[in-house]
């Protein structure tokens, strides 16, 4: 192997270099190999009026009848009088890369006359997930990979009205887009033109630097130059004009994903047609680690801080007060405090 | 006791589903990568051996490079411990790279303090750690994690035994760390002396319940490797960075007069299975193991030597917020206490200097007293000699007025008297 390799390989240290290759860069595949044998998990939320098509949008991303909804033929849906949270997990494999997917709808969100305070399950729910985490955390004993179940990320699902957002709309995502990362996406984008769709996001987009809705990516968040380029070109694409089908037919004499009208064929996977490719792309392909690191790092970190300082709770103080060889010397501070 | 491993995959509540397309969730583990990629790695390996066993040389030669090192003395007063951090970049990927090294190790006269600096010095990487994760506001993900990966321990070429030294420190830390011992300057053992040592080696170890690192065997693509590398422990090493020309290639090796040790020839010693199973096949599985097995093991007796449980007597979920606010009213309450017997004291003490600062006031008072009668006595005595005086001088002017008339009246006397 070392030979195939050469000694070309060149190195810096803090002073000196690298004569000959070492293979420190094999812990890359180490790593590699690690977490597909440990496999991954993602959870995510669709939020919406009951008919817009998150069910379907769910099954044309991952590609498998993750909702059983939208297939199960004459399925009425009921309108239920609160919000509910349904989650539901399956576990999907792709070239030995295995995910359990969480899927958490919010049927009845939206859909009553009086809406007031619909939002509040689904921040309870958000919270009791970090919750769950936090104390699987502080437990003595831990296992030693805490079962996950934050959310990872929100798809809000807009109706495709063409003109700005509504009232609901800016409530929901004011106060969730604090606690979770959201996506917002236009649903049943076929509706638009694509001037009319131009414009709406344009405006929609108006309307969340308005009410100071921070959705994702954080514009806060972006590391470095290059982040924020890269960023910066999704943040003036969001959001998403989307279209849903688990239906394939033929164009060209190729199977396509699309739904087909009398007046054509609506490629799903067109990106002249609509924006799902971008969105699937975004949430799988390129940014999905990303989005779980933001709810660990971000989100979950807020979440512990405020809980923790509820509490009044500083435990690295306690531990630093027991410390046997800091003992005497901190006993002696605190009571000169006195 | 070792942390339950849960299978996020085994719930029966979840369903397998198959995919009818290219979905692109296979490209997670790249994405993961690449993240560590920027955020860079880290790796602590401590060398535990004798002064003048060939530590640093070994180091060199695994890096391929040269860390500064000056030699080090065989006059320590005790162990101490030499952290050094370099930052290393081979291709993409950056290292963080710390060697610890023990000075005087094996160099005292009495060594039975020698293991302590270095159990300390595990533990408080190992306390550094707990802090930050314990801080309300964190940033783990940022933190230089100065935790030991891995314990070289380096056994002297004696081809004997192990020291009692040796025995006793490695059990001190086989519960703290990755032990991984190796046979140091291995070019002074032949083959077959070489086998008898490691043979009785590893019989001690295993006879004294010493728990060394074993490569780990459980995944499929190095299970191979690691199982074999795992029969060739102790690894019987030889370091050098000078290069000796051998036929037409030129090679790190150590010259004598009788031949050339190469220290990359399999057949000479086993530096390049060292080499391999530390750097490019188990980096990643020792760091994981001092995360997931070391660092809990610590935390957990430290948080239950607190007091911290997770069930109380009942079996009932206690929080860990009802376990601090408990001893955080215990540690108040002991606070308390000793404010108020501080208090006390320091009442006592005022009253007692009081007192004595009332005594020197009276002691001064009588003092005072005394010389203000004796100054009136004084006074008075020289009052008495005034009026002494004054008298003594009035008769004496009453006298002198009598001499003085008399003198008038009888002048001439005096003259003829003296005529006569």
């Amino acid at each position: 192997r070392e030979e195939e390799r050469g000694m070309s390989e060149r190195g810096g240290i803090g002073g000196a270099d690298l004569f000959g290759y070492v293979g420190i860069e094999s812990v890359l595949d180490q790593m590699r190999r690690k977490t597909v044998k440990a496999g991954f998990e993602f959870n995510i939320m669709v939020v919406g009026q009951s008919g817009l098509g998150k069910s379907t949008l769910v099954n044309t991303l991952f590609k498998s009848k993750v909702s059983r909804k939208s297939c199960t033929p004459n399925y009425e849906e009921k309108i239920s009088k609160t919000v509910r949270l349904h989650a539901v997990s399956h576990v999907i494999e792709e070239k030995g890369v295995k995910m359990k997917l969480t899927v958490i709808d919010t049927p009845g969100f939206g859909d009553q006359i009086n809406n007031q305070n619909c939002w509040e399950p689904i921040v309870k729910y958000v919270n009791e997930q970090y919750e769950k985490y936090l104390r699987e955390e502080l437990n003595v004993n831990r296992k030693r990979r805490i079962p996950d179940s934050r959310v990872h990320c929100c798809i809000y699902f807009l109706p495709a009205s063409g003109h700005s957002l509504r009232p609901i709309d800016v409530e929901f995502m004011k106060r969730l887009g604090k606690i979770v990362s959201i996506v917002p996406v236009i649903a049943k984008a076929d509706t638009l033109t694509l001037e009319e769709r131009q414009e709406f996001k344009e405006r929609i987009r108006q309307d969340l630097e308005a009410n100071g809705i921070h959705v994702y990516p954080q514009r806060e968040l972006d590391e470095d130059p290059e982040d924020r380029i890269l960023n910066d070109r999704i943040r003036d694409s969001i959001p998403f004009a989307v279209v849903g089908t688990d239906k394939e037919h033929q164009v060209n004499g190729h199977k396509v994903l699309g739904r087909k009208t009398k007046w054509g064929i609506i490629e799903v996977e067109n990106v002249a047609h609509c924006e799902f490719a971008n969105l699937r792309d975004l949430l799988i392909r390129s940014h999905l680690q990303d989005l779980k690191d933001v709810a660990h790092n971000v989100h979950y970190e807020t979440y512990r801080v405020r809980r923790l300082n509820e509490s009044n709770m500083n435990l690295s103080e306690l531990v630093l007060s027991s410390w046997p060889l800091q003992n005497k010397m901190d006993k002696c501070e605190t009571e000169s405090h006195l | 006791m070792a942390a339950t491993d849960v299978d996020v995959f085994s719930n029966e509540e979840k369903r397998n589903l198959s995919l009818g397309g290219h979905v692109g969730f296979d490209s997670l583990p790249d994405q993961l990568v690449s993240k560590s990629v920027t955020q860079g790695f880290c790796f602590n390996i401590l060398c535990v051996g004798e002064t003048g066993i060939g530590k640093s040389t070994l180091m060199n030669t695994l890096f391929n490079t040269m860390f500064e090192n000056e030699e080090a003395s065989h006059y320590q007063n005790g162990v101490y411990l030499r952290p050094r951090t370099y930052d290393l970049q081979e291709s993409s990927v950056h290292l963080k790279l710390t060697i610890v090294d023990t000075v005087g190790f094996g160099d005292q006269i009495n060594k039975d303090e020698s293991y302590k600096p270095i159990v300390d010095y595990i533990d408080t990487q190992f306390e550094n750690y707990l802090q930050e994760e314990l801080k309300i506001k964190r940033s783990l993900f940022n933190y230089h994690d100065t935790r030991i990966h891995i314990c070289l321990y380096f056994i002297a070429p004696t081809g004997h035994s192990l020291k009692s030294l040796d025995l006793v420190t490695m059990k001190k830390l086989d519960s703290k760390v990755n032990i991984i011992p190796i046979i140091a300057k291995a070019d002074t053992i032949s083959k077959s002396e070489l086998h008898k040592f490691k043979i009785k080696i590893m019989s001690e170890l295993v006879s004294n319940g010493v728990q060394i690192y074993q490569f780990p065997t459980d995944d499929e693509a190095v299970s191979e490797i690691n199982s074999s590398m795992n029969a060739h422990l102790p690894f019987a090493v030889v370091g050098s960075v000078e290069e000796v020309k051998v036929g037409n290639k030129t090679v790190r090796a150590r010259q004598y007069p009788w031949g050339v040790v190469q220290v990359e020839n399999e057949s000479h010693c086993d530096f390049v299975k060292l080499r391999e199973m530390l750097i490019r096949v188990n980096m990643e599985d020792l760091r994981e193991q001092t995360h997931a097995r070391h660092y809990e093991l610590y935390r957990r007796c430290k948080l239950e030597e607190m007091g911290f449980k997770d069930t109380d007597p009942d079996s009932q979920p206690i929080s860990l917020q009802e376990t601090y606010e408990a001893k955080r009213k215990e540690f108040l309450g002991d606070l308390q206490r000793k404010e108020e017997e501080m208090r006390q004291m320091f009442v006592n003490k005022v009253k007692e200097t009081e007192a004595e600062l009332k005594e020197k006031e009276k002691e001064l008072h009588d003092k005072f007293e005394h010389l203000k009668r004796i100054h009136q006595e004084e006074k008075r005595k020289v009052e008495e000699k005034r009026r002494d005086l004054e008298e003594e001088l009035n008769t004496f002017n009453r006298r002198k007025m009598a001499a003085e008339t008399q003198s008038l009246s009888q002048p001439l006397k005096k003259d003829k008297d003296k005529k006569n």
